[in-house]
């Protein structure tokens, strides 16, 4: 693919299509919608961590006036074990429990009602027996040999020798390149650390919120808030085994998913009370639902070697890895073991991986799933090695970066990539150069993404007045509509103002993947413009048919198909409005598509800078100053893409200071609100300086990649780095709360 | 199906009445709703009865005798207190405190009666009241009237001293005494929209030479109520409020405590903290009275 010499709309500001509407506050989030005569959807759910389920007596719920449906796991068919990417088996435990509760909060039954509080009311009147089990709370104890057990039928994947009992450990994987023994002798200095991170959510601001409808035929449709449509479609199909034309999933707009919203929780519940009442059911979660039982990132403990040559060259890394999955196997550990060293040309590596089940919610994905925790763990000895060989810690970074070349720790030889530009701007700013005080410490991380690739397409309609809409079918989570439009602007040669950018729902575009892994403006953006391609090579026939001249005789520049060589001498130019204006007589309606299964969205690097001041007698840490430098490949709406970096970056600090699940010693959640759920407020933070690095992605026409999730990668390891230069602490266990660090300040002084 | 009735009385006599109607968990008084709201919400309340008080002229008003007394309606909301002037010069402690919660939002909503009568152990204007020798004016059914310092209607977490039928009208805070001044500092993990992990009010007196001939500290959330710490305000009186007193008097303010181990705080980091913030609140409480 070429790349353009210059842009036209492509990196300027517009103002975003959806702007006016959210601002104004008319945007229809997924609890806005409603029908006369609905019902209400509320979900029984368990008191308890871990127990087996007795019985369930929902008759005298069902006898209370306004009860209208209720369901339970006899209303959803049996799976098989062992689907990839998504094992039914326990998807469908999970929307409901079946032969146990597995977490605070597992829905056991869905009642739907004629209004909330009747709802709420049969939700009580249910019976459940219950005998109780221990609960499996942390890591330690799920491995512990008489653990007890949450799956009888799991056994260990990839262990060696075969697994003959149950475990909690789902499974086992390895990561293995060149002779680790031999290239730690080899290093001159050797530093090994154990790291530990804790539950978090991602703490997007709209809870769940979905209205089902069934017509008598039995077609339903879905309302809801997603970043997938399609997945959800899928997985609601597949969950009450009935056709995928029988459903249409509508999104809403998305007040935040952050990988959240990847998934399904109470979607096929409404689908099912609305399909056995024959009305709208709507089911709004509450924040309490929202952090008890949808999936938070995972706790984790990793232990990283890290051996260096004493001219400050990377010599052999070595990792192990265990992450809690929650109630159902699917940690990101394999995501966290091939990202935490990805930034640096390491010739030997190994690198072990455990899924591990806890008894509690089933994590999902958060933002550059495994790779945060993962690589604070590895950043942390990357910093503590470079200040033991008295090196500049972005110096030692440089030196061992990888580089267009480099074979990458997860297997690929990476084309250009810009993790030495941005370390280099990070090296040549003011930021770095500017004097600390005293209590004061400044610190750095890099981070890596992969970036996602997966199905788009994507539609174009050129309207009778030449303007067009836009249609895909991925969420817009991050600004990507706005992305959208500047492409197709940029193809099409019109102003972006005249472009609708739209999502539309699963019945009027082609099959998307969701929103997610950075993919929608590299993927997604892709399919746009050669969608856009598409209508100007339709243009540029129809003005060939006009002109009666060749195809290659019209050129198509500036909105206009343009006369050359001999048709030139004797034709003006067509604008696009025109040739739109007078469809009907040149060939119908205009029409764009493109369909692909994406495969080139490349890495984004980033490397983060932070200052921060630790009051030595509190142990609070206030955050002075911040900047993110990462490589977007080419920046389309540069306000979306420093958006990106100043979010992920907001949302790791948080990671990184005070957030954290606190359960009690039965598993019950503490802490299932926002206030006590401790996310930074925007008094937290200083202005999140950006340093947009473009180095091309050559497998995008334009030279974009993916930038949302690499955002969150570096900021954990980041602050701790400046705590540690601020206290002399090397912190290893997050999160770095204000009585972490007293107490650690205080076991220094002694 | 539950129903809430709410009323919007016009006088504490209307109020008064209204509220002898049933029990004090069924009735309950709006005086900007932002806990009741939250409790009723979040499934801990639900009262058949929700009495407004913003529209009871008494319940909003603010104002000084002329002992220099301030009278805080008990419905008043934070940001009229915060935009008094006289509040700021007088008790800068409390205009603190007053400051400190919530967001913007929530300002214009919150009282400090509210704030008081739902006797969270974390309160942030509980500490300053104390120290500011706050006096309750409580009115009951058949006009009756009885008043109640502050250190004796509090009872424990969420419970006060008012009985069934009774309104808190307003709260009188005697004039300072002339060079004392207060102040008021909470640790919270983030900047704002947080609830304190320790709060610590000083009021400290001077006199012509810079010695301290008065004191009196406050602590919340180390106990099941705020506490006056005595033995903290002793370690002051009598010094000139250099480092050593201070810290003397954040010793004491750490040895008082009976906190909880919890989610927003261990018990051993809440004591520490109580006394680092004493220490703090105490010097800039002393800077502020010296400049009077």
């Amino acid at each position: 693919m070429t790349q353009p010499r210059s842009f036209r709309y492509v990196g300027t500001r517009p103002i975003r299509q959806d702007g006016a509407e959210k601002v104004t506050g008319r945007a229809n989030f997924g609890a806005d919608l409603s029908f006369p005569g609905m019902l209400w959807g509320r979900v029984l759910r368990s008191p308890h961590a871990h127990a087996k389920v007795v019985s369930i007596d929902t008759s005298a719920a069902s006898e209370i006036p306004g009860v209208k449906a209720i369901v339970t796991s006899a209303d959803l068919p049996e799976q098989r074990p062992g689907g990839d990417p998504t094992d039914m088996y326990d998807l469908t435990r999970n929307i409901l429990a079946r032969e146990k509760v597995l977490y605070e909060g597992h829905p056991i039954a869905a009642v739907a009602a004629t209004s909330r509080e009747i709802a709420d009311r049969a939700v009580a009147a249910i019976q459940v027996e219950y005998e109780l089990l221990e609960p499996v709370l942390d890591l330690d104890r799920a491995i512990a040999p008489d653990a007890p057990i949450l799956h009888a039928e799991l056994r260990c994947a990839g262990s060696d020798p075969k697994p003959e009992g149950p475990t909690n450990v789902a499974s086992r994987i390895l990561i293995e390149r060149g002779d680790v023994e031999r290239a730690f002798a080899d290093a001159d200095v050797v530093i090994e650390r154990e790291f530990t991170t804790p539950t978090v959510h991602q703490g997007y601001i709209e809870p769940f919120a979905c209205v089902a409808r069934t017509t008598e035929d039995g077609q339903s449709t879905l309302w809801c808030c997603t970043q997938g449509p399609f997945t959800v479609r899928s997985l609601c199909a597949a969950l009450l085994r009935i056709e995928t034309s029988k459903i249409k999933v509508i999104p809403s707009e998305i007040g935040g998913g952050f990988g959240g919203k990847t998934t399904v929780y109470q979607e096929p519940l409404a689908l099912l009370l609305s399909r056995k009442s024959g009305r709208a059911v709507k089911m709004v979660m509450t924040r309490q639902e929202v952090f008890r039982a949808t999936g938070p990132a995972s706790a984790s403990r990793i232990r990283v070697k890290l051996g260096a040559k004493r001219d400050g060259t990377l010599t052999a890394a070595e990792a192990s890895l265990a992450y809690e999955a929650g109630a159902f196997k699917g940690s990101p550990v394999v995501a966290g073991a091939m990202a935490m060293f990805a930034m640096y040309d390491l010739p030997s590596v190994r690198i072990e991986g455990f899924d591990v089940v806890t008894n509690k919610p089933k994590v999902n994905a958060y933002r550059a799933p495994g790779a945060p925790m993962a690589t604070f763990a590895s950043e942390s000895v990357v910093d503590e090695l470079a200040a033991s060989l008295e090196m500049d810690p972005i110096e030692f970074r440089l030196k061992n970066a990888v580089r267009q070349g480099s074979v990458a720790v997860y297997g690929p030889k990476l084309k250009a990539v810009g993790l030495v530009e941005c370390l280099e701007a990070l090296r040549d700013s003011e930021h770095y150069r500017t004097p600390l005080s005293e209590n004061q410490g400044r610190g750095i991380a890099c981070g890596f993404w992969f970036n996602g690739n997966m199905q788009s397409s994507a539609q174009i309609h050129v309207n009778e007045d030449g303007t067009a809409t836009v249609v895909s079918g991925c969420p817009d989570i991050g600004g990507s509509r706005a992305s959208l439009a500047l492409m197709a602007a940029e193809e099409l040669g019109i102003p972006v103002e005249q472009i609708r950018p739209i999502v539309a729902d699963t019945e009027t575009i082609g099959y998307n993947d969701g929103t997610g892994g950075s993919r929608v403006t590299y993927a997604t953006g892709t399919a746009v413009i050669e969608a856009a391609r598409d209508i100007v090579l339709q243009l540029r026939q129809r003005a060939a048919a006009f002109w009666d001249t060749q195809l290659e005789n019209v050129g198509y520049e500036d909105g206009k198909a343009i006369p050359l060589g001999d048709a030139a001498e004797n034709q003006q130019p067509l604008p696009l409005s025109t040739l739109a204006r007078r469809a009907a007589r040149m060939g119908g309606p205009i029409v764009g598509r493109s369909t692909w299964t994406a495969r080139g969205n490349g890495p984004s690097f980033a490397a983060h800078l932070v200052d921060v001041e630790v009051d030595p007698e509190t142990g609070r840490v206030e955050v002075l100053r911040y900047t993110a430098a990462q490589d977007a490949g080419k920046a389309i709406h540069p306000s979306y893409v420093e958006g990106q970096y100043q979010g992920g970056a907001v949302q790791g600090i948080g990671w990184a200071l005070n957030e954290a699940y606190f359960y009690d010693a039965e598993g019950h959640l503490q802490n299932a609100s926002f206030l006590d759920y401790r996310m930074p407020v925007a008094s937290d933070l200083p202005m999140i300086d950006t340093i947009v690095v473009e180095v091309p992605n050559p497998n995008h026409p334009y030279g974009v990649r993916g930038v949302g999730e690499t955002s969150i990668v570096p900021p954990l390891a980041a602050v701790a780095n400046a705590v540690q230069a601020a206290t002399g602490i090397r912190f290893v266990d997050l999160p770095m709360s204000p009585p972490a660090v007293l107490a650690a300040i205080d076991r220094t002084r002694g | 199906m539950h129903d809430t009735r709410y009323e919007a009385p016009r006088s504490i006599e209307e109020a008064v009445i209204m509220l002898s109607s049933g029990s004090v968990d069924d009735v309950r008084v709006l005086a900007g709703g932002t806990d009741l709201l939250v409790q009723m919400t979040s499934g801990g309340r639900s009262p058949s009865l929700i009495i407004n008080l913003k529209h009871i002229p008494e319940l909003t008003r603010i104002r000084f005798d002329d002992s220099g007394a301030l009278y805080l309606g008990a419905a008043a909301n934070a940001f009229t207190i915060g935009q008094n002037e006289r509040i700021r010069q007088q008790f800068p402690g409390l205009h603190e405190a007053v400051g400190l919660i919530g967001s913007d939002q929530i300002q214009g909503r919150a009282s400090v009666g509210g704030n008081l009568c739902n006797a969270s152990p974390a309160a942030d204007t509980i500490p300053s009241l104390l120290t500011s020798k706050a006096v309750c004016h409580i009115a009951g059914p058949g006009g009756a009237t009885r008043t109640l310092p502050v250190s004796e209607f509090i009872l424990g977490p969420g419970r006060n001293a008012l009985q069934a039928g009774e309104l808190l009208v307003e709260l009188e805070l005697p004039a300072p005494a002339a060079h004392s001044a207060d102040a008021y500092q909470r640790l919270i993990p983030r900047s704002e929209m947080d609830i304190a992990v320790v709060g610590v009010s000083v009021r400290v007196t001077v006199d012509n030479t810079g010695t301290c001939t008065d004191a009196s500290v406050a602590l919340g959330a180390v106990a099941p109520t705020p506490i006056l710490v005595p033995e903290a305000a002793a370690a002051l009186v009598g010094t000139r409020l250099e480092p050593a007193d201070l810290e003397r008097a954040a010793a004491a303010a750490s040895a008082a405590c009976r906190p909880l181990d919890d989610k927003r705080g261990t018990a051993e980091y809440r004591r520490r903290v109580a006394g680092v913030l004493t220490k703090r609140v105490a010097a800039e409480a002393a800077e502020r009275a010296r400049g009077r």
